[in-house]
């Protein structure tokens, strides 16, 4: 649905040049909840401002729906008829939500319309259905200043659902609001994802986010993508940084001679009762030290800390059972030479 | 002395009143335009911008006695005389564009780039921005610097009276300055004085009511102080 190949946006200032995005390829799937996340000055800023060509790329492709939107730009700084029609059908939330102060809720979700020349009785029409639907039907003749955070971001969110677009892009649109607030607009994203079959594609810097509304993400460092994939993609790919972040595990053995495993679930493999099949089938007692599972459309996915008795040389069976269960297992600390050999071998 | 006065009241209004529609007129689109070719602007164009900047300023640079004499060609060009109530307008409204013209300025940059912004990613051209966007959201300031225009204006308006367009800063001078009727010049400053209260007084009346629109609930006493231009701290727009 949104495609980046090759995006590169150079800041020119007097004589210094900043790399924003360096050569950025993204790719996000029709009907996807797409994440990038990075810290303050990774570029991701950039990169979704590209997305729809607020920001000019300086080279590299940006294809919208099919639309290859680089082309529309032409050369000069203003954006031309073809580029405008291709916005209006791309919408986008802010993260000071951006709604005109002097017009009340139901003229701020109008205003698309009107630039889309949407005759009168309809544009209300539309806009009254759109309030409706994130909420927020009683607040139509408030103006924004009378509303909280959540309830302001609510009408952005209308207003970008203005032009029926099928893809929402969404620039920290949780960032200047509280984690309770944060939940209720996150959980709105989603069911608009699933009812509407809208794609989108959202930057943050909150794991969190990612965490309860993502089915892909990207990981975005010093203008580029160092990881990406889907949430299980990610789990699978040993040593990555978003997986670990987004499935943290903790606990510390608790004697000298135990072993202590990370065990990954994704997949298939995740469908059976591991823990229980192997403690019968080798009659050992497993302790889980930690924990971070997610049920994502029935399968679960996520990480689980467990520890055995005895050391490494002891276990190795019940280990290679795991992997034959089609487990990713990580061996921790044994005498500090397999975990480093495994992170080794994971990069 | 009171058909005199009233006379020169009217003189006044009606010269102030016309000078200060041209320049509102004029000087909109020119305020507008300094904001747009600026760099980074939506129009950008240094050399256009660099160019109308300085006319404006070489304009407010000119004392406006000097202006009123330098401009008498076109003056008589447009009215068919130099003199009088009517060929004082061109002056006035000639004088007051640029001044006009930075005020709108001013008042069109303090708009949230962000609003800008979000008319653009739904497909708006310029002229959206400007007339949904830049226009309606900078109003409020923009009755103020009317208000501030309108003021200037009734003092520029004295000195009109020096090409016998009459009006009270010109009774002030003639009767109560040069001959020595202290009476009728004290009468004349405080009709003024009522005149410019009234004016700024509705000014600022009709600015506030618009920022009440923009939010009851305690938001707007805050803006106000957003725009009153002191430091403007992240934490107003919330």
């Amino acid at each position: 649905m949104i495609t980046t190949s090759g995006l590169t946006k150079v800041y020119r200032g007097r004589g210094r040049e900043v790399t924003a995005l360096d050569g950025v390829d993204l790719h996000v799937r029709e009907g996807e909840v797409y994440g990038v996340i990075g810290q303050s000055g990774a570029g991701k800023s950039s990169l979704i401002r590209c997305v729809n060509l607020l920001e000019r790329p300086t080279s590299g492709t940006v294809t919208v729906a099919g639309q290859d939107l680089t082309a529309l730009a032409g050369r000069g700084p203003r954006a031309g008829r073809e580029l405008r029609r291709a916005r209006s059908r791309i919408g986008m939330v802010f993260q000071h939500f951006n709604l005109l102060s002097t017009r009340t809720v139901q003229d701020n979700v109008e205003l698309p319309l009107e630039i889309l020349g949407t005759s009168g009785k309809e544009r209300s029409r539309k806009a009254l259905e759109l309030l409706d639907l994130v909420g927020l039907a009683d607040k139509a003749k408030a103006y924004p200043a009378q509303l909280s955070g959540g309830q302001k971001q609510r009408v952005g969110i209308a207003r970008a659902l203005a032009g029926d677009p099928k893809v929402l892009l969404s620039d920290e649109a949780t960032s200047a609001l509280d984690p309770e607030t944060t939940r209720s607009i996150l959980t709105l994203l989603r069911d608009l994802n699933r009812q509407l079959g809208l794609t989108v594609l959202l930057i943050t810097h909150e794991m969190d986010v990612v965490k309860s509304i993502c089915d892909s993400a990207a990981l975005m460092e010093q203008g580029r993508v160092v990881e990406s994939g889907t949430v299980s993609e990610l789990l699978a790919t040993p040593g990555s940084e978003l997986a670990s972040a987004l499935f943290p595990v903790t606990g510390e053995a608790s004697g000298d001679d135990r072993t202590v495993l990370d065990v990954t679930f994704q997949g298939e493999a995740a469908t059976q009762p591991v823990i229980s099949q192997l403690s019968r089938t080798y009659n050992i007692d497993i302790s889980i030290l930690g924990a971070a599972i997610d049920t994502v459309g029935g399968l679960q996915i996520g990480r689980m800390r467990i520890e055995l008795p005895g050391h490494y040389e002891d276990n190795v069976v019940p280990i290679g059972f795991l992997r034959e269960q089609g487990l990713q297992i990580d061996v921790l600390g044994r005498a500090g030479q397999e975990s480093v050999l495994a992170k080794e071998g994971a990069k | 002395m009171r058909p005199l006065l009233e006379q020169a009241c009217w003189d006044t209004l009606h010269m102030v009143g016309w000078s200060t529609l041209i320049a509102v007129v004029g000087g909109l689109p020119l305020g507008l335009l300094l904001v747009l070719t600026e760099r980074g602007g939506l129009l950008q164009n240094v050399l256009a911008n660099k160019v109308v900047g300085q006319i404006v300023n070489i304009a407010r640079s000119m004392p406006f006695i000097i202006l009123m004499v330098a401009l008498m060609g076109f003056t008589r060009w447009i009215t068919g005389s130099t003199i009088g109530r009517e060929a004082a307008i061109v002056p006035l409204a000639i004088g007051a564009i640029p001044f006009f013209a930075r005020l709108v300025e001013t008042a069109v940059r303090e708009v949230d780039h962000g609003l800008v912004e979000a008319v653009q990613a739904m497909g708006g051209n310029t002229w959206t921005v400007v007339r949904k966007v830049l226009v309606p959201e900078a109003l409020p300031s923009l009755i103020s610097s009317a208000t501030t225009t309108v003021v200037a204006l009734i003092g520029y308006s004295a000195m009109a009276g020096t090409v016998g367009a009459g009006g009270l800063g010109d009774i002030a001078i003639r009767y109560g300055y040069q001959r020595f009727e202290t009476d009728l010049m004290w009468i004349t400053v405080a009709v003024l004085a009522v005149v410019i209260s009234v004016i700024q007084f509705a000014g600022d009346y009709a600015a506030r009511a618009l920022h009440r629109r923009g939010g009851r609930s305690g938001a707007a006493p805050r803006l106000r102080l957003l725009k009153a231009g002191a430091a403007a701290p992240e934490v107003t727009k919330v």
